[in-house]
């Protein structure tokens, strides 16, 4: 049984005016503890979105949330606001892209990681201060105890995301949901944090759910991924499966795209053409179908459904790139 | 002869206190001593990572920063010692594409407007007729269609922001464009389109391009030279592929070993060198070496008290360290002080060889 299991989730936000927008569309996965799950995908895909509605952090006004999403057997979806509120935090955490407008510029960061232990471990004083700078340490921080009586401001952009990292594993959650960590980031800095979750993960049997764009860092991280294109999990597989046998025609865009540091220089990149503003809606058939290059008339035939092989590799495609010629369940289910 | 030539730039910024009577108490040593030059034709890369100077350098060729010291040669006239008004009718064949594509475009001009307004300041063009034409032929030229000129910056994608952006140095026929992270706020998807066009653009107009960037899988694509900064001075400097083979500075070993590859056989097998703590302050450089207090390589001597000025190890690589030769020939090894940084509680060891012999 799978510590974080998310079903057919779907976020709708209604706007004034304007058609109603989804953002995401019968998303479907699972996180066990010790694993790290990849969202993969670029601006407007439903990936935060995704994260978002899992922490109950969308808001009440405008936005429809549908599907199933269990945390060790607590309905997510459902929960009372104050039941999230003490789950939020303590047995779920969330790191955030932008580690500067995530923290209170006028709050010192000592307070900002006590209020934590305060409002979950119910530790207070002198005990909470030694515990915070504990916290620190353990992320690496240098020289902890001066550190927390610091502002936001005086950190670098690597210290900060290392304080939100300290504060998300204050109370040892299961469930660590990081929001693209690391690309407001250097790539040295990428390193260092990335290191540092990998070897959360490891020691302590965290479930690390990863949403990023960069494919290299999945690729070095992730044991599962899945895909996203317009709100819908386009592919997903082990993460060797997925760069060895890549499927879906935008997957191969992806890795197409991206100029890698060991390919030699001139090697032409293949880039998707168009851009997201040219997706028709999954209604009327593929919404990747128009910037695609396997398009055919059965694209526009309704949404494709997904396909899954044998070896757990599924895909939402009728035109696969590559031919999984091994006998194939086609069933929209399977991923759950 | 070089189409650019930059010889010992220094760009130091004053910093200054005082309400009523400011003095200037120290500076930022934003660009400290490079020297490059870029032939015809050539694309050179400059990468590094947030703070060390490469921006600054881009902007004072065009003298959109004051150059404190050192010069900027474009074909033979020394740049930096052009009044402002001989500067700016330069500055049709120096052209800069700008990273935020939005933020580089005025909201309330049109694509036209945007087009235009350069040709009209450097005289290109005799009439309207014949701009417009202009404007639609570059427009044509980097993708878009003729149908833009109408519309204003807030109808477009980013990718296509850029592409206006790329458009708007194109029609004044420069010969050299410095692009500065022209590619950092897009998607993937798009990025790759945008290298793409900028590559196409380079072999029919015979462009020179100096691209300044944090990504260096995006660097290495594009560029025939590659110069790495590091707080203000160039590290190191290589022909494109000879960077990535045989990189011999300590910080682009570290930093080469730093970026994801979108391989899991890579990606497994590779040696990471994780650097310990963060840039130090430019205001504040470190003395002699300045990458010494991060450096894994770091020797008693030398390192904390001399610069290592750029030195030609191998045809065309440069590289400014005092013990490049010695490291490459294994009679010096990495010191394992970054055991601290990663994992909680472990003990620093600072002088213990590294006989498994780190890439």
């Amino acid at each position: 049984m799978a510590l974080l299991a998310v079903d057919n989730l779907s976020v709708k936000f209604t706007r004034r005016g304007k058609p109603d927008f989804q953002a995401v569309d019968g998303v479907s996965f699972a996180v066990s503890e010790g694993e790290v799950v990849g969202l993969v995908g670029e601006s407007g895909c439903g990936k935060s979105v995704t994260s978002l509605a899992l922490m109950g952090l969308l808001g009440d006004h405008g936005v429809s949330v549908g599907g199933n999403a269990t945390f060790d057997g607590i309905e997510l979806l459902k929960l009372r606001k104050d039941a999230m509120r003490d789950l939020r935090g303590r047995d779920m955490a969330m790191i955030f892209q932008d580690p500067l407008s995530s923290l209170n510029p006028v709050v010192p960061i000592g307070i900002q990681v006590t209020e934590i232990l305060t409002r979950h471990r119910g530790m207070r004083g002198e005990a909470a201060r030694k515990e915070a700078a504990d916290l620190l340490d353990r992320v690496g921080i240098p020289d902890p105890t001066r550190r927390l009586r610091e502002y936001p401001h005086q950190m670098s952009g690597g210290m900060r995301q290392r304080a939100l990292i300290a504060m998300a594993v204050a109370c040892a959650p299961r469930l660590l949901i990081a929001d693209e960590p690391t690309t407001a980031l250097d790539v040295t800095i990428q390193a260092q944090i990335l290191e540092l979750l990998k070897e959360l993960v490891d020691s302590e049997g965290t479930a690390l759910l990863m949403i990023t764009h960069d494919l290299g860092v999945v690729a070095g991280l992730c044991d599962q991924i899945n895909v996203l294109y317009a709100g819908k999990v386009v592919e997903n597989a082990a993460r060797r499966n997925l760069f060895a046998a890549p499927t879906h025609p935008y997957s191969v865009g992806l890795l197409g795209s991206i100029p890698r540091l060991d390919a030699p220089r001139g090697e032409p990149l293949t880039p998707v053409r168009g851009s997201v503003n040219d997706n028709i809606d999954w209604a009327d058939g593929c919404a990747f179908a128009p910037r695609c290059d396997h398009y055919t008339i059965e694209c526009l035939q309704g949404p494709p459904a997904l396909t899954e092989t044998y070896t757990g590799h599924g895909y939402r495609c009728v035109n696969p790139v590559i031919d999984h010629t091994a006998p194939a369940v086609s069933d929209t289910e399977a991923n759950s | 002869m070089s189409l650019l030539q930059i010889e010992d730039l220094r760009v130091h910024f004053p910093i200054r206190q005082g309400i009523v009577f400011e003095r200037t108490v120290g500076h930022v040593y934003a660009v400290d001593g490079v020297s490059l030059s870029i032939e015809k034709g050539q694309t050179y890369g400059l990468v590094g990572e947030s703070g060390c100077g490469k921006t600054t350098l881009g902007r004072a060729v065009l003298r959109l920063n004051d150059i404190t010291e050192g010069s900027v040669f474009y074909q033979d006239t020394d740049l930096s010692a052009l009044s402002d008004e001989e500067m700016r009718k330069r500055r049709s064949k120096l052209q800069m594409v700008f990273q935020d594509p939005l933020g580089s475009l005025n909201p309330r001009q049109n694509i036209e407007s945007i087009l235009v307004e350069g040709m009209e300041a450097h005289r290109i063009g005799a009439n309207r007729t014949e701009r417009r034409e202009r404007a639609v032929e570059t427009l044509k030229a980097v993708g878009l269609p003729a149908t833009a000129l109408s519309r204003y910056p807030h109808e477009f994608s980013g990718g296509q922001r850029q592409r206006i952006g790329i458009a708007r140095a194109l029609v004044l026929e420069p010969d050299l464009i410095i692009c500065d992270e022209p590619v950092s706020a897009l998607d993937v998807s798009i990025q790759a389109q945008v290298l793409n066009l900028l590559e196409k653009l380079q072999k029919d107009l015979e462009l020179t391009y100096l691209v300044i960037a944090h990504d260096l899988a995006v660097v290495r694509h594009i560029s025939d030279v590659i110069g790495v900064m590091y707080l203000g001075s160039i590290v190191e400097e290589a022909p494109s592929d000879a960077l990535y083979e045989t990189p011999r500075h300590p910080y682009t070993k570290a930093l080469m070993s730093a970026v994801p590859v979108p391989d899991p056989d890579v990606e497994d097998n590779r040696e990471r060198i994780l650097l310990t703590g963060d840039l130090p302050s430019p205001a504040n450089p470190p003395a002699g070496c300045r990458f010494h207090t991060r450096c894994p390589w770091r020797q008693e001597t030398l390192c904390d008290t001399e610069r290592p000025v750029l030195t030609e190890l191998a045809d065309g690589h440069r590289v400014a360290c005092h013990y490049a030769a010695d490291i490459e020939a294994g009679r010096i090894h990495p010191t394992r002080q970054l055991a601290s940084a990663i994992l909680p509680g472990a003990e620093v060891q600072t002088e213990v060889p590294d006989d498994a012999g780190h890439v």
